[in-house]
């Protein structure tokens, strides 16, 4: 599987999200944000082309990418499934619930099933903290799930 | 008739979509709200009598067809009562919160009509430097966890000499426990773009941002829509409320990373860069965002200011103990039989939150431990649940009110873990800059697994409580400041689960 999106699209994905952002001080989140919303990810390739957009060097705009979790460099699935691992939802627990994630998808933590249809990762709060253990399921939050509820969304969004 | 379903994430994470399209298909008119707060009773569907709103909750989606021809659609079912009239309701002060749950986010009118813009309109007829005078009579203090008086800072930044000031609010909202932030962004959007207002008219500023965690997309959707309607009705622009103001605001929105809740790491977010901390000084108050005074608040803070303003500083300092006046928005989460926000004056015992509004544990056995002030908050056991939410009480006892997120665990929990964790925590969202944070939450980590191992305990103990000592004096910021502090307070109070 190829991790690299072809040259030309990216060249023009890259140009409508400096453009949509033209004007907005100190851009390059909402414009990685947008790279990656179209792409799903952040290519390499991406990198230089925004730098010299941008007016920055290579090593600032792979700085930024590096540093923040949602960029990822790779696809993901075509569902991604978070499981919260920090301290409320491990008051009920979510790590059970994250380890029977794993076990029941046969991936490790930030893993990808190798059909890519599932991309398990795991998030410090969703703000759902009341009504754990939560999940989100690409953009939509879960409360109080079950391992047998998991599978079930889990099922749904493949 | 009219009935009301939220719109909350937490609400929807349960269920709550299903069950308005449901009672639409049924043939109500369904508006939807933020949450109440009582998220245990979500998905919680009130429906407008003549008496007030009656409630019914939890309602699943299955059970919408039973209530609506038991008559639940004009109240007559059993429910539970007047909302208004709950318990849970009924023992609050809700200042910050009072229109969370009741109106329409997404309609400014509703917002007006139930006195949105009465702290705005006072606020714009007031000399500015009147204004900063009222939030620092009124004692407010940072919300975030810091407790920094809010008028101090407002007044740092207005005295600064600067063509362009901002102001930033940090809806960075990342401490595990805490999600007050999230609802009133998600239920009353227009009050926190009206604090912000307020804040720039008393500073001087001219542009607003807010950063928001990417974990929260449904307060992003909500501020967004919220920012375009407040534009619409002259409430943003180019004059506020025609008053010849200009202030603008503008959604940013983060990519995961903790550490950009830390002020300066979040100033540097929104410049574009790595959310790194910065030396302080120079304050951001100073040498903010871009470098240009920045009132940097959290949103809880800023969403605190229209009431003030509409009801005097002298009404919100009348509340609360010592030096923490006003109201605090407290959140009850984890192993809790009745979990979600309620707001208070401070003084509330810590014992009276987790026991007489949270009735204890979800699993119904015994408490435990509380972590109060999120991921860097203090473990706490039952013996100090007299404690009152008071920040200085807190702090003589080691621990911190924070951001008023508590987590409740029951007697299954081990400590050693959750200190492990706090570690692990820290070096998984540390930024890097400082060493004591960066490799010193690797040891702990690599340290508390040998003690849970049994290697060499006593000699490992003493190390982990020098590594402690060495991150507290020596990180840049709370984040490798604090984490000893769940660390310590666990071996303090739970020694057992160490040996």
């Amino acid at each position: 599987m190829s991790i690299e999106a072809p040259p030309g699209p990216v060249d023009e994905v890259v140009s409508r999200a400096v453009e949509a952002h033209r004007g907005s001080r100190g851009a390059l989140l909402p414009i990685l944000h947008a790279v990656q919303e179209e792409l799903g990810h952040v290519p390499p390739s991406v990198v230089p082309v925004l730098a010299g957009r941008l007016n920055l060097s290579t090593a600032e705009v792979h700085g930024v990418v590096t540093f923040y979790r949602d960029f990822r460099t790779t696809p993901p699935g075509r569902v991604t499934v978070r499981v919260c691992r920090a301290e409320a939802c491990r008051a009920v627990g979510g790590e059970a619930l994250m380890e029977h994630a794993a076990a029941s998808l046969g991936v490790t933590r930030g893993g990808t099933t190798p059909d890519g249809a599932v991309t398990l990762d795991e998030v410090f709060c969703l703000g759902n903290c009341a009504l754990g253990p939560a999940v989100q399921v690409g953009d939509r939050l879960h409360g109080r799930v079950t391992p047998a509820r998991l599978d079930a969304l889990i099922g749904q969004g493949r | 008739m009219k009935v009301f379903v939220p719109k909350d994430s937490a609400a929807v994470s349960v269920g709550a979509d299903e069950v308005a399209e449901l009672l639409a298909r049924a043939g109500a008119q369904v508006v939807r709200t933020g949450s109440r707060g009582m998220l245990w009773l979500e998905p919680l569907v009130e429906v407008e009598t003549d008496a007030g709103r009656v409630g019914y909750g939890p309602v699943a989606p299955e059970d919408v067809d039973g209530l609506v021809a038991a008559g639940m659609l004009d109240g007559t079912a059993p429910g539970l009562g007047l909302v208004e009239d709950l318990p849970w309701m009924r023992a609050q002060q809700r200042l910050t919160f009072v229109r969370v749950g009741v109106v329409d986010p997404a309609d400014p009118a509703d917002h007006e009509r139930h006195g949105g813009l009465d702290g705005l309109r006072a606020a714009l007829g007031m000399d500015p430097a009147d204004v900063v005078t009222a939030v620092t009579d009124s004692g407010l203090r940072g919300r975030g966890g810091a407790g920094f008086p809010t008028g101090v800072k407002w007044k740092t930044v207005a005295d600064a000499e600067s063509e362009l000031k901002f102001v930033c609010c940090n809806a960075d909202e990342g401490d595990s426990g805490t999600f007050a932030d999230r609802m009133l962004m998600e239920g009353d959007p227009f009050t926190l773009l009206t604090g912000m207002t307020i804040a720039a008219y008393a500073v001087g500023a001219s542009e607003g941002y807010v950063y928001v965690r990417s974990e929260y997309p449904d307060a992003v959707a909500a501020l967004r829509t919220a920012i375009v309607a407040a534009r619409g009705q002259g409430w943003l622009g180019e004059s506020v409320l025609g008053s010849g103001f200009a202030f603008d605001v503008h959604v940013r929105v983060g990519a995961g990373a903790y550490i950009c809740g830390e002020e300066t790491s979040m100033l540097e977010s929104l410049e574009g860069k790595r959310g790194t901390v910065r030396p302080k000084p120079p304050i951001p108050a100073l040498e903010g965002l871009f470098g240009h005074p920045t009132v940097v608040n959290n949103v809880l803070s800023l969403a605190s200011v229209p009431t003030i303003l509409a009801d005097g500083a002298e009404a919100y300092a009348a509340l609360g103990v010592g030096r923490s006046r006003g109201t605090q928005v407290f959140q009850l989460g984890g192993n809790i039989a009745r979990g979600g926000v309620l707001e208070t004056a401070f003084g509330i015992s810590l014992g009276e939150l987790v026991e007489t509004f949270g009735g204890g544990t979800l699993s119904g056995r015994p408490v435990r431990a509380v972590q109060v002030g999120g991921p860097l908050g203090a473990y706490l056991p039952v013996e100090q649940f007299d404690l009152p939410m008071d920040y200085e009480a807190f702090a003589a006892s080691g621990a911190m009110v924070g951001h008023g997120g508590i987590v409740v665990f029951d007697d299954t929990v081990d400590m050693s873990s959750m200190a492990r964790f706090a570690m692990e925590f820290c070096a998984e969202e540390s930024c890097g800059r400082c060493t004591p944070c960066r490799i010193g939450a690797v040891r702990g980590v690599e340290t508390i697994d040998r003690i849970r191992a049994g290697e060499d305990r006593e000699a490992n103990l003493v190390l982990l409580e020098d590594l402690c000592e060495l991150m507290t004096d020596g990180s840049l910021c709370a984040m490798g400041g604090l984490t000893p502090l769940p660390v310590r307070s666990a071996i303090t109070h739970f020694g057992e689960d160490f040996r």
